[in-house]
Parts: C-alpha cells; sequence; structure tokens
C-alpha cells in the first residue's frame, strides 16, 4: 500500500499548473463577465495542451485521454491515464473551471469517443473536439427517459430531438448525441451517434446564461431530420436488452473521477486563498486537537480534511479504472463526496473572507457559483447517492427509485 | 408562560430539598458519606505487580525496523499476500469469536481470559517485535498493524482495545526503546506468555490536549518521579508495563513503569463505551521510575507517538463502522413498513449511501497517514486530518445505525447501540494503542 502521486506525474501535474496559475487566472474575470465570448486565449493553450499530449498520453491534462490508457495488461499496477487525467483537471479547475470545460479538443464528448469508439472511429474522429448531449428539456438525471429518436434509413440513422446543456455545444466541432432507436425498448436502445457540425438538421437554438463557469458555453441544439451517417454511431448497434443501459453508462465509470477531480481543483483555489486572506489571524500547525483551536482554525481544519478525503477517493476511482478493475461504485461515492464538500468549501471561504469574499474584487465568489455545476453534471449528488445505495444495498432501480 | 400551580408545587418542593431539614433529619450525612466513600474507592484497585523484567545482554544499538521494500513510487491499494493472509485469520477470529463475545464482555467490562488466549493464538506479538529479539519482524509495518485494527474492531472494538494495547507497547518499545529498554522488556513481548501493557496518555480534563500534559515527570536523583492521573488506560489493572506520558522540564516525555510500583494505583470509573478493553483511572503519587526508563534514545519523537496512538483509534472507528454498514443493509432489506422494505425508500437508503461514502473518507485519510509513517516520511498533518475526519464521521455513522433501527436500535437486543457508544471514543481517546 502507498498513498502517495507518483514523481512521474510532477511534470503533468507542474505544467497543469503554470498554466493554471500563468494563463487561466489572468484571464478568469474577464471571461465570467463577458459571458458567451470566445475565449481566443484557449486556441494556444489547446495547442500546448495537444503537445503534452502527444508528447505522452500519461502527461494530458485534458478529458479526451480518460479510459484510453492502451497499458499493456501484465497484472502488474498502472498509474495511467485516468489518474493522470484527473491530476491535471484539479491543477486546471485551481485556476478556473470553466475554462477546462471550455477547452478546446477536451470536451465530455472526446472522453466518450475514447471510452466507446471502435479503432476505425477513433482514427476517424480523431483531432476532433466533441461536446456531449445527453440532456433534453424534460429529461435530467433519468437519462433512459431521452426522447430524441435515431431511426434506421439505409445507411443513414435520422435523428429528431431537442438537446439542452451542451458543454461547448457551439464551439466543438462535433457533438455525441445520445438518442433512441425505439422509445419502447427503454435504455437498451440508447446510442450514442457522432454529429459533425454542418449537418443539414441540426441547429443552434441558443446559449445560456448561467450561475457560473461562464466562460464555457452552454448550449440548447435542435435536430430536426438530421441524417447521420451509420457508421458514426459509437458502439454496437445492437439493441441487447440483456446489456441494456450498461455500454452507455460505462463512460460514467471515467468521467465521475473527472468530474470529482474538478471539483477538487475548484475546492483547493478557495482554500488556498481563505488561508492566505487569514494568515494573519492564524496558524497552521496541524497539532492542537480541532476541538481546542479557534472556531475559524478547527473549520479550516475540517474543511481541509474533507477536500483531502476528495482527493485520495477520486485518485482511488482512477486507479482503479487505470487497473481495469470495476468502479461504478468508487467512481459515485468520490463525485458525491467532491460534489458536496467542493461546494461546501467554496461557500464557506466566502464567508470566512467576508465583505472581500462576496465582491468580485477577489475570485472566492466566482469559484463559489462555479463549484454549483459539479455538484449536478455528471450525475447530480442525489444520482450519486441512488448509485451508491443501489450497490450497497443489492437493489434495482425498481426496488429503490 | 407564567408560572402555574405545577410550577409552585415544584418551586416548594425544591426549597425543602435544600432546607436544613434534611439535615435534622440526618439524611444529608449520609447522602455525603456516600459520595465520600465512593471518591475514596475510585483508587482502590491495585495494579498487578510485574513480573521480574531482567536486561540481560543489551546489544550497544537498540534494533530499529526500516521501512518495508516492497513499495514503489506508485499509488497502490493492494496489500501484500502476507497481509492477506494476516488479515484473513484475523477477520475470522473477529467474525468468530470478537463478535460472538461482544456482549458479554461490554457487560463485565473485560475481554474473557479465553479471548485473550486465543488472541495470542494469532501470533501478533511476534509480528511486533524484531528477529534479533526472537519476534518476527524484518521490516517496519504500520499499514499491516493499522489493518489489523481495522479487522479486530470489525468483531468488537471494547476486545479489540485489550488485544492491541500490549502490541502498541510493543510496537513503541521496537520504534524508539533503547538497547537496553529492548533487551529488558521488547524481548518479553515474543515469549511464551507476553506481559500485559498498555500506554496511558489520557488525563481527565475538559479539552484535554495530549501535548499538554498536566501529569509530571521530576528528575530526582537517578530517577524520575512522576505525579498526575490518567484517565482511560486499557488493561489498566491488570498491565505488567505502562507507558506513562508526562510533562518533563524539557518537553513531554514517555515512561517505562512497571505494574505493582508504589503509588501507581489504579481505579474504577467505568465508561460509555469500549467497556471489554479494562479501560480505568490511573493515579501517580510519587512513582519512582530509574533515568533509564525514559522512553527513547534521542531519535523519540512524541508527536509522532501520540500520532501513531491516534491512528490506531481511526483503525478502530474505521472497522465497527463496517460493522455497522455490514448490520444496517441486511436489516434495512428485510424491515418492511408501508408494505415494502424500508430500504426502498429514499430517506432510508441516502443514509446508508452516506454511510458508504464517509466510511471510504475515513479509510483514505487513515490509510494514507499509516502508510507514510510507515515509510518514514513526516505523518503529522495526514494523522491530523484523519482524526478531524474519522471523529465526527465515525460517530454520524454510529448515530445513524441506531436510527436506521429505530427504537430497536436503543436497545441492548441489537448491536448498533453498543458501537453508537464505541464510536463516541474516537473523540475522547489519546493513547492506550500505538501502531
Amino acid at each position: 500500500m502507498n498513498i502517495e502521486i507518483p514523481k512521474k506525474f510532477k511534470p503533468l501535474i507542474n505544467n497543469a499548473y503554470q498554466v493554471a496559475q500563468s494563463t487561466l487566472r489572468p484571464i478568469s474575470r474577464k471571461y465570467d463577465r463577458g459571458e458567451h465570448e470566445y475565449p481566443k486565449e484557449l486556441d494556444m493553450l489547446a495547442s500546448v495542451l495537444d503537445g503534452f499530449n502527444e508528447g505522452d498520453p500519461a502527461n494530458s491534462a485534458g478529458a479526451a485521454t480518460t479510459g484510453s490508457g492502451k497499458v499493456q495488461d501484465d497484472g502488474s499496477i498502472k498509474n495511467g491515464a485516468n489518474m493522470g487525467v484527473c491530476l491535471g483537471a484539479m491543477e486546471m479547475c485551481y485556476g478556473d473551471t470553466g475554462f477546462l470545460l471550455a477547452m478546446p479538443r477536451q470536451g465530455l464528448g472526446n472522453a466518450a469517443i475514447a471510452a466507446v469508439a471502435n479503432d476505425e472511429q477513433l482514427e476517424r474522429f480523431k483531432g476532433k473536439w466533441a461536446a456531449m448531449a445527453i440532456t433534453e428539456p424534460s429529461c435530467g438525471s433519468d437519462s433512459a427517459a431521452i426522447r430524441a429518436t435515431a431511426k434506421k434509413d439505409g445507411d443513414h440513422y435520422v435523428l429528431n430531438g431537442e438537446k439542452i446543456y451542451v458543454t461547448s455545444g457551439s464551439r466543438a466541432d462535433c457533438v455525441v448525441v445520445w438518442a433512441s432507436l425505439d422509445p419502447k425498448l427503454g435504455r437498451a436502445a440508447i446510442k450514442s451517434f457522432v454529429v459533425d457540425w454542418g449537418t443539414p438538421g441540426m441547429e443552434l437554438a441558443r446559449l445560456e446564461k448561467k450561475l457560473g463557469i461562464r466562460a464555457s458555453d452552454t448550449a440548447a441544439i435542435n435536430f430536426i431530420d438530421c441524417r447521420v451517417p451509420a457508421e458514426n454511431l459509437l458502439g454496437s448497434p445492437e439493441v441487447d436488452t440483456k446489456k441494456g443501459f450498461a455500454g452507455v453508462m460505462e463512460t460514467f465509470d471515467n468521467t465521475r473521477p473527472l468530474v470529482a477531480a474538478m471539483a477538487i481543483g475548484c475546492a483547493k483555489a478557495s482554500l488556498e486563498r481563505i488561508k492566505e486572506l487569514l494568515k494573519d489571524s492564524m496558524t497552521y500547525d496541524y497539532g492542537k486537537p480541532v476541538d481546542n483551536c479557534s472556531a475559524v482554525e478547527a473549520e479550516i481544519y475540517r474543511m481541509e480534511a474533507d477536500w483531502e478525503a476528495a482527493y485520495w477517493l477520486a485518485v482511488k476511482a482512477a486507479w482503479m479504472a487505470d487497473n481495469k478493475k470495476a468502479n461504478t461504485l468508487e467512481a459515485s461515492i468520490c463525485k458525491a463526496k467532491a460534489g458536496r464538500v467542493g461546494n461546501q468549501i467554496t461557500l464557506r471561504c466566502v464567508e470566512l473572507a467576508g465583505s472581500i469574499g462576496y465582491t468580485e474584487d477577489e475570485l472566492l465568489e466566482k469559484w463559489a457559483r462555479d463549484s454549483k455545476i459539479l455538484d449536478i453534471f455528471e450525475g447530480t449528488q442525489q444520482i450519486q447517492q441512488l448509485v451508491i445505495a443501489r450497490r450497497v444495498l443489492g437493489l434495482s432501480s425498481k426496488e429503490l427509485k | 408562560m407564567a408560572k402555574d400551580a405545577v410550577g409552585y408545587a415544584l418551586t416548594a418542593l425544591n426549597r425543602l430539598a435544600s432546607s436544613e431539614v434534611l439535615d435534622k433529619i440526618g439524611m444529608r450525612k449520609t447522602v455525603e458519606r456516600l459520595a465520600y466513600t465512593l471518591t475514596k474507592s475510585g483508587f482502590q484497585v491495585l495494579t498487578t505487580t510485574a513480573r521480574t523484567f531482567k536486561s540481560s545482554n543489551p546489544g550497544n544499538k537498540p534494533e530499529r525496523l526500516n521501512a518495508p521494500g516492497h513499495t514503489r513510487d506508485l499509488f497502490d491499494l493492494s496489500i501484500t499476500d502476507e497481509q492477506q493472509m494476516i488479515r484473513d485469520s484475523v477477520q475470522s477470529f473477529a467474525r468468530d469469536v470478537l463478535r460472538d463475545k461482544a456482549e458479554e464482555a461490554d457487560a463485565t467490562q473485560k475481554t474473557s481470559d479465553e479471548v485473550i488466549a486465543q488472541a495470542l493464538e494469532l501470533g501478533l506479538n511476534y509480528f511486533a517485535v524484531p528477529e534479533s529479539l526472537g519476534g518476527a519482524a524484518t521490516e517496519r509495518s504500520t499499514v499491516t498493524s493499522m489493518l489489523v485494527a481495522e479487522d479486530l474492531a470489525h468483531g468488537d472494538m471494547g476486545q479489540a482495545v485489550a488485544i492491541l494495547a500490549p502490541m502498541g507497547v510493543a510496537n513503541a518499545l521496537t520504534q524508539w526503546g533503547t538497547a537496553q529498554q529492548q533487551d529488558k522488556y521488547l524481548s518479553s513481548f515474543a515469549e511464551e506468555s507476553p506481559p500485559k501493557a498498555t500506554i496511558a496518555v489520557c488525563e481527565p480534563y475538559p479539552l484535554f490536549d495530549p501535548m499538554a500534559l498536566k501529569t509530571t515527570a521530576k528528575k530526582d536523583g537517578d530517577s524520575y518521579v512522576l505525579n498526575g492521573e490518567k484517565s482511560l488506560v486499557p488493561l489498566a489493572a491488570e498491565a505488567e508495563i505502562f507507558l506513562v506520558a508526562a510533562q518533563t522540564d524539557d518537553g513531554p516525555g514517555v515512561f517505562i513503569v512497571e505494574g505493582g510500583s508504589d503509588g501507581l494505583v489504579a481505579g474504577d470509573d467505568p465508561s460509555m463505551g469500549v467497556r471489554a478493553s479494562g479501560q480505568r483511572p490511573l493515579k501517580l503519587d510519587n512513582v519512582r521510575v530509574p533515568v533509564e526508563n525514559r522512553l527513547g534514545n534521542g531519535d523519540f519523537d512524541y508527536r509522532a507517538f501520540v500520532d501513531l496512538g491516534t491512528l490506531a483509534w481511526c483503525a478502530l472507528a474505521i472497522g465497527t463502522c463496517q460493522s455497522v454498514l455490514d448490520y444496517v443493509v441486511p436489516y434495512c432489506n428485510e424491515r418492511t413498513a408501508f408494505g415494502e422494505p424500508i430500504s426502498y425508500r429514499q430517506a432510508v437508503a441516502f443514509m446508508i449511501a452516506d454511510i458508504a461514502i464517509e466510511l471510504d473518507s475515513m479509510r483514505m485519510l487513515t490509510y494514507r497517514a499509516a502508510s507514510r509513517a510507515e515509510q518514514g516520511k513526516s505523518f503529522q498533518r495526514e494523522a491530523h486530518l484523519a482524526r478531524t475526519l474519522v471523529k465526527d464521521k465515525a460517530m454520524k455513522i454510529g448515530t445513524d445505525g441506531v436510527q436506521l433501527l429505530g427504537g430497536h436500535g436503543f436497545t441492548h437486543e441489537y448491536p448498533v447501540e453498543r458501537w453508537y457508544r464505541d464510536l463516541r471514543a474516537i473523540g475522547v481517546a489519546f493513547g492506550g494503542l500505538h501502531l
């Protein structure tokens, strides 16, 4: 047993940290105020990140390589791409969560492609920026209730439906769209399709105005008789009612630790800043029992302990993914812990800083707005609790609704 | 709200109770005498006289164990085959013996001699003593000790403490003892009947801080004279060796005190939980120990000594919380209300999800601190964060365990009320153990 980040990740962490400090933080407020403005600074940065990725996939700092670790299965323990991506994302979100989400070619759609695409598809979609479209106006967490349809017509699928909350939906090159081959067949019939922008019948409806992560555009997209080549379906086109949803849900095992990592990075920014602001009024010696500390010191220690727990839970879930261990439970545990803790910490740090924390002169108030979404997307806190409770109790979704 | 007739009657009754009347009819004396007797008998239990420990052939240097060779520069939660073997046998002992005897041991406030004898068959004491001193330890095994504590507490925390306290003393002597201390005391732990032993750090004051001890050790010629009062000392009436933390002129120190020493008296003050550990207060009234019984050889780190105890308590909390989770899952699946198992309801299911989430959180922080300690890295911050999180989450899990069973949970028919009482200890206990 060794609970330590290996030295080989130090360059990756340092690269991402440098990016966070030198590139993201200085323009953080600018694009928080200028919602829907394209952060042109990110193009240069994305190229730099591509360079990191090309050099060594384990050094990547984006979402694109989750689950894609081509590690040899020789039975030995690996610290691979999933862990690396999480560590990179933490540092990037320590810089700015909105920018990580807006990073060209690092979308969640890329993660989905990496997780389920076949080799031919991997090659064909290489270098493309892929957004992910699951949510619909009448279906959020209940992704099995998707109403968007895909009807086979010759060598095409015809997509119809309305998708909302598509991160980078308008900026990406293509969108991974979840749609049902036959709504009567339930979860098993839900498949994902890569749809290129420019495909007739794909229309941008609007961009949302949001509480936080304003640097990241959130699109609503309509599909009206949109014809997608059949070879753009990810995974198997067969409707296997036994395997059902599992194929699509597998993506979450890789992306939930990633979103946990984002919450951890965002909260780290707040925690570090509040310690800086309070440095004259307290000492951090990790010596006295918390009950013997001042209330504010005790609170900082408690937040730090919760934060650290979330951190290692995320690393654990990523480690399991790297070592091909089933991690659905652990992915949800780390997402639940990081989501709640990240939100609590960022909100509390605003409060502890007083009016300084509440005004736009500091970024604390921004991080407290940004963190909220991290307890919502990729499965809300309550969805994670459901997943965890069902696993632990051995109950089906029919029993524990 | 105005005082009504009942209120006036109560006031009058109270006034009567506090008036001279009681004294006139002689009741006051009875009450006072009773209180006096209780206070006096508080410290009437003698400690067990120790066997004669002999230092026959001390080496020049104390034996120290090195960090294990099997760890590599990779994050890795796997354990070694050897650790798995130890866990397997400890787990089955905890399941078959400790869990079975838990209720009785709690009621009698004692871990039975049979249980102690069976625990010895696991050979854990040999793993706490270096090879050259007759034991089987070849490298530092903080993580293994932590896993053993977790697994024993999965059976029963109280008995686990009684079993682990002597191991803690052996671990501390291995890590900090001088060559002479190791030769005299540590080697006895690798004998057929190893001594019972314990660590006394905690003191009976609100907001106790192990770095601010009120027990003192004053140097007087070639001895130290110890005075003060310790609390929650496991096996206090049975131990032959005590490691007692006391304030010296140069900061906190730890002293090896033999059972039966003049002025060393154990008391009787049963606590809310962990009752099977035989924990008692311990009074030191001018207890004289030779200077060479001060623990350490220049490399002694009192902070680490305390933290390794704290981490043992964290590990115990993990084991007991796992018992809570393992118990509430089948209970909530079987217990029906309004026509279906209560686990089908999110109000119940989400409490169980939170237990699973925080139990895993407790594990990660405790494992991290212990794995750093094992490798000889600094771990004060990690132990501090582990304790901070574990004491809160463990108690939450303890209280939710009772809540999930409702009225049943409140009775002795079910074990959750004992776990509730045991888990409160994590925020209170210092010392007693040492990984």
